[in-house]
């Protein structure tokens, strides 16, 4: 008889239960076992968010146009990369670090020797920094590629580059050590538990000033209205729609920083409760305000309710995550208008879905909150306006800085290296004006191998369409 | 009765559809093409391997119009469609036989008359 793979499964698991009380024992320490599942779960989490990565590959490139399928897919890969060296490098220090009430600045270039010293707020943590590390970086790159969002279909190369080395060595480390890193938002009670504000308002306010300096896409307003650019595939933009969902239990799930002691199934369960409430929201709006069932909108509609869940989603009832959500999804679709109204050319969606939303969710923190969660008591909940005041100014701190920072850097690559792709590359395509070779080849040249170079003896020659019309320059 | 076919831009082709319609000229038959002229091909660079692609996309506008449509037709393609550099395309003008409406089985100039586009 074989033996199937499938059916060791129950006799591993038997022999690894067997096996944790061993350890145990030998070590006397129930403490290792703590960490080990502490641990376990950060890069479940890290990796989960990680995940997201192909979630807003598919997204982006699904909502852009098919001439530049490739270059979105560059460009995904380039921000991941630069935020893992350059948050490795110095930004973890700058956020996480020992420091002042503004930045940190302990514990360069990772793994630390001396991490209670280094980082104080990870010194009662049983996980080991590169894990703490793994799970920051994965929210850098998430924030990072909300910016180049916005900016697609236009942008040179090079610039997101310079972004983005600034971006998650500086910008993002800054604002993340005001209140994860035990900055001066951390001791006022400001309330952001997984980064509405932190990830998503900031990847939103970079896109806002980036799109404003880049201008908007060729042929996108015409006498004064808005053109529609459609994606070149829906499937896709949903297709990454799920998988940002299902990497939200990592995000927010992963966010209490620890798997023993905290209900992070009642943090994954607000999640998902309000992003539904974010497609109803949104497909409500789309409905009344399009006279259609708009698929994109709904589509954004989820990210707009998981964005404004994403910071009060440990803080709040389960009845507060659907009201939080559905808020999101309604206001998603006029806000897009409002936008095309002032000539903003934001091609998915990401200034409603991670700004507005982002804003929202912060802010319902005050409305919201629970005592027994969250240390105060919300409005609804008899409390005081304070929380809600302090929510406020937190997301004005950072709209504030964030904004200007970000514009800052994008006015000096335009002045310097160039923001924006010429004219004739960006009618041409940033795949094959960028990168030399398309997204999809078939759809603009004829590729080589479509029919056969030679036709046997007696067969019919090939449709007068197929001729073949490239030559090889070089043979690789 | 004369046929226009122009060589264009893709992105010269709205500007040139609209004014023609403004000038009660909507009726026409566009087909994506691909050629070569003065416009040199461009190169496709994939894992190393490198191919010119001597064949670039371009718009074949097609229409028959009246004889005495032709120059502000023509003028209007030219306006539009020029852009100094080259690729900007070519304008051919050919005779034509007869035109007939397959509604209504008219012939003649009848079919070409400068008429109103239908309301979408």
């Amino acid at each position: 008889m074989r033996l199937r793979p499938f059916r060791l499964v129950p006799i591993l698991a038997a022999l690894m239960l067997l096996a944790i009380p061993a350890i145990a024992a030998a070590q006397d320490d129930t403490t290792a076992i703590a960490a080990a599942i502490d641990s376990m779960w950060f890069v479940i989490a890290a990796v989960l968010v990680l995940f997201m990565q192909a979630g807003f590959a598919m997204l982006e490139t699904g909502l852009s146009r098919m001439k530049n399928a490739a270059s979105v897919m560059a460009k995904i890969f380039i921000n991941l990369s630069i935020a893992l060296v350059m948050f490795w490098a110095v930004g973890f220090a700058l956020a996480f670090g020992d420091g002042n009430g503004f930045v940190g600045a302990s514990g360069w270039f990772l793994p630390s020797d001396n991490v209670a010293a280094d980082f104080p707020g990870y010194a009662e943590s049983l996980v080991p920094i590169q894990s703490q590390f793994l799970f920051q970086v994965a929210f850098v790159a998430v924030s990072l590629a909300i910016v180049f969002g916005s900016m697609l279909d236009r942008t040179k190369f090079v610039a997101y580059i310079g972004f983005g080395v600034l971006y998650a060595g500086l910008i993002y480390p800054i604002v993340a050590h005001w209140t994860w890193g035990g900055g001066w938002l951390a001791d006022r009670g400001f309330l952001d538990f997984a980064g509405s504000s932190i990830v998503h308002l900031q990847g939103a306010l970079a896109a806002l000033a980036g799109t404003l300096i880049l201008g908007p896409r060729i042929g996108k307003f015409r006498d004064g209205k808005a053109v529609p650019i459609p994606g070149h595939s829906i499937p896709l933009a949903l297709l990454g729609v799920i998988i940002l969902m299902i990497g939200w239990a990592g995000f927010n799930g992963g966010s209490g920083l620890a798997a023993i002691g905290i209900n992070f199934g009642d943090v994954i369960m607000n999640t998902y409760l309000a992003a539904a409430a974010g497609i109803i929201g949104a497909t409500i709006a789309s409905v009344f305000l399009f006279k259609t069932i708009d698929v994109s909108q709904m589509g954004n509609g989820a990210i707009a309710g998981l964005v404004a869940i994403t910071a009060p989603s440990a803080f709040v009832d389960a009845w507060a995550a659907l009201i939080i959500g559905v808020v999101a999804g309604l206001i998603l679709p006029p806000i897009v208008i409002a936008l095309e109204r002032i000539r903003v050319d934001d091609p998915i969606g990401a200034l409603p879905a991670h700004g507005v939303a982002g804003i929202w969710g912060t802010l319902a923190i005050g409305f919201f909150a629970v005592a027994d969660k969250a240390g105060v008591d919300g409005i609804l909940y008899g409390g005081s306006a304070e929380q809600l005041w302090v929510q406020f100014y937190g997301v004005a701190a950072t709209v504030g800085f964030t904004l200007t920072a970000s514009a800052a850097v994008f006015l000096a690559i335009k002045y310097t290296v160039g923001l924006r792709a010429s004219e004739e590359q960006e009618l041409q395509g940033l795949d094959i004006s960028e990168h030399g070779m398309f997204g999809y080849p078939e759809r603009f040249i004829d590729v080589p191998g479509a029919t056969p170079e030679e036709l046997p003896a007696g067969h019919a020659p090939a449709p007068s369409g197929a001729a073949t019309t490239t030559k090889p320059v070089t043979a690789s | 009765m004369k046929k226009i076919e122009a060589f264009i831009r893709h992105e010269s082709l709205e500007a040139i559809h609209d004014r023609l319609a403004q000038m009660g000229l909507p009726s026409m038959s566009v087909t994506e093409v691909k050629g070569s002229g003065r416009q040199k091909g461009f190169t496709e660079s994939y894992r190393g391997a490198k191919t010119v692609i001597f064949l670039r996309p371009k718009v074949k506008l097609e229409m028959v119009v009246d004889d005495a449509d032709v120059d502000r037709a023509v003028d209007c393609i030219l306006e539009l469609a020029h852009t100094g550099e080259p690729g900007d395309g070519k304008i051919f003008i050919l005779p034509v036989e007869e035109s007939i409406r397959v509604r209504t089985g008219e012939r003649g100039d009848v079919v070409l008359a400068p008429h109103e586009e239908a309301p979408a």
